[in-house]
């Protein structure tokens, strides 16, 4: 087990969500066109604070769904057995609305692109953007986020590991692995 | 919460070989696919590129319906078959049968066959994933998950339930699959009926047997009234449909002396009049057609863990 790099704090999170939600709303005049909506697991639990913050600083409450892209992962017929199906909430019509799609990593892609299709079964956003705690390169499709917490070179032999208070006890992003590069 | 646990089965054959957590597993999977039917586009790409066949070899209209309904919903190509216009009637045997389909690259067969135990044996001898969807008079396990998850819907629970089944224990494989996944997850059952159509031996799978419907009922959290399966009835097991009727028949009435929260259940088709009064069937306590929306969503979830098991094959 290599030691961990710290790359963010608990302070630095709630940091960068904050700067997020004030970008989100500069260039979105209209915030009660907004959706929130989490990629499960982690993004969740960031799409729920994202949402606070938006709501403090537009004084608008902001709709907000929870996503599962299980069902939508392009290596469902590669090796078995198949990950578990969570629940889908997405209590309010996506139609005409902007959608802010939050994810804790963006690495290769992929997990976006099965969200994409994933909100194209449910309705036609006016829009979709991408809002990411970290961003680690990498990319396998050509998808960019709109908003980063921050951008964090990466080789492909190491880990980002997110810790997010609600499921993992306290706040941090880490690096771990690689050969000390 | 079911993390952790895996599903490893290539077929699902009945709940007597599951365990806890496998059919919890099968129970949440189908709590996130039941969304997929409330949607507009109610399609969802698991299955896509997959081949399903249906092989119903006995009459069956709302269990074929509804596994293809859960089959084109994951996006999987399904295609029917049934012994009236299939090489069987020209003599084929179900191995050959079986071994045709498995030389077309299906996926996953679902199958239906008068014979208990049928797709037990033809499991073994194919690559292909096996769902039984009813055989003889053995199991039916889609439709005793369906059942249990439509309870733990309702009742946000299985443990501790008392769960009444009243009709032909006999001939049911819906009764069996339920007696095997109930117990397993902690409810009480009880088993209520004529004498001539209660299995015997049955307590030995841990369920209570009363004859009385009055005292059988009596502070019921679930009651499941079971049709009498005359296409089974090969001698006389009891005077008449009417005696039955008046002595076994589920009244509005007689359902009071079930908990006021009671719901009450049937795998359909109901037989009006004779089980089950049409009021009752009515009722805001019948849960019925909840059930047939949520057999879609078990169907699902099912052929989506069989299809992740059978990646390793």
């Amino acid at each position: 087990m290599s030691a961990e790099k710290l790359v963010l704090d608990s302070a630095s999170i709630d940091r960068a969500l904050v700067r997020i939600a004030h970008e989100i709303f500069e260039c979105h005049k209209a915030p009660q066109l907004l959706a929130v909506v989490g990629i499960r697991t982690r993004g969740v639990y960031l799409a729920e604070r994202l949402q606070k913050k938006l709501h403090e600083i537009t004084g608008t409450e902001i709709p907000l769904g929870t996503l599962d892209i299980t069902m939508y992962r392009d290596d469902l017929s590669e090796v078995g057995p198949n990950p578990e199906v969570r629940e889908t909430k997405l209590p309010f019509d996506l139609n005409k609305r902007v959608v802010l799609l939050v994810d804790d990593v963006l690495y290769t892609g992929r997990t976006v692109r099965a969200a994409l299709d994933a909100l194209n079964d449910y309705g036609r956003p006016k829009m979709i953007q991408l809002a990411v705690l970290v961003d680690r390169g990498h990319r396998e499709l050509p998808i960019r986020a709109d908003y980063v917490g921050k951008n964090v070179p990466t080789s492909v032999k190491e880990r980002v590991i997110i810790r997010i208070k609600e499921v993992d006890g306290k706040d941090e992003a880490v690096i771990t692995g690689g050969n000390g590069i | 919460m079911t993390a952790g646990v895996q599903w490893t089965r290539k077929d699902l054959l009945g709940l007597k070989d599951l365990s806890v957590d496998e059919i919890e597993l099968i129970l949440d999977t189908a709590k996130s696919f039941s969304e997929v039917s409330q949607r507009d586009v109610k399609k969802s790409p698991a299955l896509r590129g997959k081949t399903v066949v249906n092989l119903f070899l006995e009459p069956s209209t709302r269990t074929r319906v509804s596994f293809e309904l859960a089959e084109k919903r994951l996006s999987a190509d399904a295609i029917g078959m049934a012994s009236g216009g299939s090489s069987m009637t020209k003599g084929e045997s179900l191995w050959d049968t079986i071994a045709n389909i498995e030389a077309l690259k299906v996926d996953i067969i679902v199958m239906r066959h008068g014979s208990s135990g049928a797709p037990h044996r033809v499991s073994n001898y194919t690559h292909c994933g096996i769902v039984n969807a009813g055989d003889g008079i053995n199991e039916h396990p889609t439709q005793g998950l369906l059942d249990i998850f439509t309870l733990r819907e309702i009742k946000g629970k299985i443990k501790g339930l008392k769960v009444v089944f009243v009709g032909d224990i006999l001939h049911s494989r819906v009764a069996r699959s339920n007696v095997w996944g109930l117990t397993k997850l902690g409810a009480e059952v009880v088993i209520c009926g004529p004498k001539t159509l209660i299995p015997w031996g049955i307590e030995e799978l841990g369920v209570k047997v009363v004859h009385d419907v009055k005292k059988a009922i009596d502070d019921a959290d679930a009651v499941t009234l079971l049709r009498i399966q005359m296409e089974r009835q090969n001698e006389t097991l009891f005077p008449s449909i009417r005696e039955y009727a008046s002595t076994f028949g589920l009244t509005l009435q007689l359902f009071k002396r079930a908990k006021p929260d009671a719901i009450l259940m049937h795998p359909g088709p109901v037989n009006r009049g004779v089980e089950i009064e049409g009021a009752l069937a009515d009722s805001s306590q019948s849960y019925i057609l909840k059930q047939v929306t949520n057999g879609i969503a078990v169907r699902m979830a099912v052929l989506y863990l069989l299809s992740g098991a059978l990646k390793n094959e």
